[in-house]
């Protein structure tokens, strides 16, 4: 094709476009990394990691001792008692090492859970946003019933009904907690749906599936992410709630919920047990909290400059 | 243009008019009992020929881009039809629907929100490049590469990222985008109303360029009169989802027909002072009505100067008839009685 529309390239094509390209996800990444909070919580969670895969190793080398094996003769040793950093419980097993052993079952929940419901969120949001009409109405009525049950009341009834297994578990938290999913990526969905540059990709003959996939869908991952890792908090305190009640995690494996509940009785006499995994749930939930904020302002485009 | 073949043919290959709207109507039903519905547009005639530039004015929210999204089949029609090259366009499904959205693209207003923020410009234009298989993918890239040189682009900008542009610059690469699969009909809606007056006049300029080098034929959006008559063959007039005059662009500002054409020229500022001054712009009494219920008859009624209301103005719909100059059309039952 010849090109005589272009006979002031020159000029046009000397108009400034900064030198040094800038990614979008890696200025996301620029304005995460200036948010020390977010910081310390992405920080708090690496730890949180390392503790989760390490531990078996730290009982292994002899530098904790077994989170389940019991000492009837140090039974509610307080901190520092008979060589235990941070006491025994009412079994005489190890409070330290409980607490570093709590930390998979925390993870894996909070993790897990929002690996079953991305798949769900994004296949409901998605179909009920791009197609509209009868099929979103179906999809987000049936979502508002589901919205509708008391969560706990319904992950009671599912594990009480299943059995207190890990996967039940994992199960019953994320089937209370997809709705959120779903009803965000449809609202993304409806609204970008409407912009000019899917009419333009329409326009130039794109299929449904690729703008979905190449429009919608990446435009949607900021909030999607955001809400995910919102997501990872709830569901380590929903089990832990679960724990606490008696229908999670079955003993002797080793849960903050339980601890709590099982230090719960002898809270005056041996306040240890109980205060130290209420503080790892509690900076557990900061710190992915944390996360989430900082994810949240970074990947917003609003808060570019 | 093209004054000795006006006369339509049978014969679909001299045929002169590219795009042929009949009775085009879209209503946005607005939910709830009733069956309320905004009528943004609300039987349209127009005829768009191979070559020319069509310009269509009014004021906003009077259905022109709408009628842009019908005509590129981005929205589908309550009723009526709008033949392409002889296909009617409204029934085109899947493939077929593809196969003609290769030869009519579209430019939007608003060159922030018409390119996808995630790609980069390389991915925005090859989009159309890949979805109609054209070429190898080396081939296409060269094309980009050759599409933006087009547009006036540095052609290493392919991974940049939209947000690096400048309006003007997103508007070139909008541009760049409509005319990778070498369409012959572009709709530009709004395409310059966004920009400062020095950009838009070198868009138009780009747009003028590139009809001469490949022989595209425009429908030109804007409520913006001077720019329309610099850039366009033919205007046409739309109030309130209809078209109320239709002409050649000379015979519609000298001769206009319908009242509601004269009250808009009359808007135009002179760049003479003295001419300036002695300007009477005949300014329209009220908004313009709400189009989930429009004014009985001829709906500019309410806001004309010489509408005889209660009587036939008030109760009849007048026809797009022949009035003036040759070729030109006026919906007023007082057609140049002013």
């Amino acid at each position: 094709m010849a090109l005589p529309a272009a006979a002031n390239i020159e000029e046009l094509s000397a108009w400034e476009v900064s030198e040094k390209q800038i990614g979008l996800w890696s200025d996301a990444l620029q304005r995460f990394r200036r948010n020390r909070l977010a910081i310390a919580g992405a920080v708090l969670i690496g730890i949180l990691v390392l503790v989760a895969f390490g531990s078996p190793l730290l009982v292994h080398l002899g530098i904790i001792a077994d989170p389940i094996k019991q000492h009837v003769e140090f039974i509610e040793a307080g901190p520092g008692q008979n060589g235990y950093a941070l006491g025994a419980d009412e079994l005489g097993r190890d409070t330290l090492s409980r607490l570093l052993f709590g930390s998979q079952v925390s993870l894996a929940v909070g993790i897990m859970v929002q690996a079953i419901i991305l798949p769900i969120g994004l296949l409901i949001g998605l179909t009920a946003g791009y197609f509209g009409g009868r099929i979103d109405n179906l999809l987000m009525r049936f979502t508002d019933i589901w919205y509708a049950f008391p969560d706990l009341l319904f992950v009671l009834v599912v594990v009480s009904v299943f059995g207190p297994s890990l996967l039940t578990i994992f199960g019953a938290i994320a089937l209370v907690n997809w709705v959120g999913l779903a009803r965000l990526v449809r609202g993304q969905v409806l609204s970008i749906k409407e912009k000019e540059f899917v009419e333009a990709a329409r326009s130039s003959g794109s299929s449904p599936a690729k703008l979905i996939l190449k429009h919608l869908l990446p435009n949607s991952l900021g909030p999607i992410i955001v809400t995910l890792t919102f997501g990872i908090p709830n569901a380590i305190f929903l089990e832990a709630v679960l724990s606490f009640l008696g229908v999670g995690i079955q003993p002797p494996t080793p849960t903050w919920g339980q601890m709590v509940f099982d230090g719960y009785e002898a809270i005056y006499a041996n306040p240890s047990s109980v205060v130290f995994p209420a503080l790892a749930i509690g900076f557990t939930l900061l710190a992915f909290t944390f996360v989430g904020d900082g994810l949240r302002d970074a990947l917003d485009p609003r808060m570019r400059r | 243009m093209q004054a000795a073949d006006r006369k339509p043919t049978t014969a679909v290959r001299a045929d002169p008019v590219l795009v042929r709207i009949n009775g085009a109507v879209k209503h946005f039903p607005i939910g709830g009992f009733g069956g309320l519905a905004v009528r943004a547009v609300d039987g349209v005639d127009l005829e768009i020929r191979r070559g020319e530039t069509l310009g269509l004015v009014g004021e906003s929210g009077c259905g022109k881009s709408t009628l842009a999204r019908l005509v590129t089949a981005l929205l589908p029609v309550t009723a009526g039809s709008i033949m392409f090259d002889g296909q009617d366009i409204t029934r085109l499904r899947g493939s077929k629907l593809r196969r003609v959205r290769r030869r009519m693209q579209i430019i939007f207003q608003d060159p922030f929100a018409s390119l996808d923020p995630r790609m980069t410009v390389g991915d925005i234009l090859q989009e159309p490049l890949d979805n109609f298989s054209i070429g190898t993918v080396r081939e296409r890239r060269v094309r980009v590469q050759e599409l933006l040189r087009l547009v006036g682009l540095n052609p290493n900008f392919t991974n940049r990222y939209p947000h690096e542009f400048s309006g003007g610059q997103r508007q070139r690469i909008g541009i760049a985008r409509a005319l990778a699969v070498n369409p012959s009909f572009i709709v530009c809606d709004e395409a310059v109303s966004a920009l400062d007056v020095s950009i838009a006049a070198q868009i138009i300029n780009l747009l003028q360029d590139l009809q001469r080098e490949f022989n595209l034929t425009y429908l030109f959006i804007a409520h913006d009169l001077a720019v329309v008559r610099h850039l366009s063959d033919r205007i046409a007039v739309m109030y309130l989802g209809k078209v109320v005059e239709t002409a050649d662009r000379n015979d519609i500002y000298d001769r206009p027909q319908h009242p509601y054409t004269k009250a808009l020229l009359s808007s135009i500022p002179v760049p003479d002072p003295a001419v300036e001054r002695e300007r009477a712009p005949i300014s329209l009494k009220g908004e313009i009505p709400s189009p989930v219920n429009p004014p009985s008859g001829c709906r500019f009624h309410p806001r004309c100067p010489i509408a005889r209301a209660p009587g036939i103005c008030s109760d009849v719909d007048p026809p797009l008839e022949p009035h003036g100059a040759e070729d030109q059309a006026a919906a007023c039952h007082f057609a140049g009685q002013f």
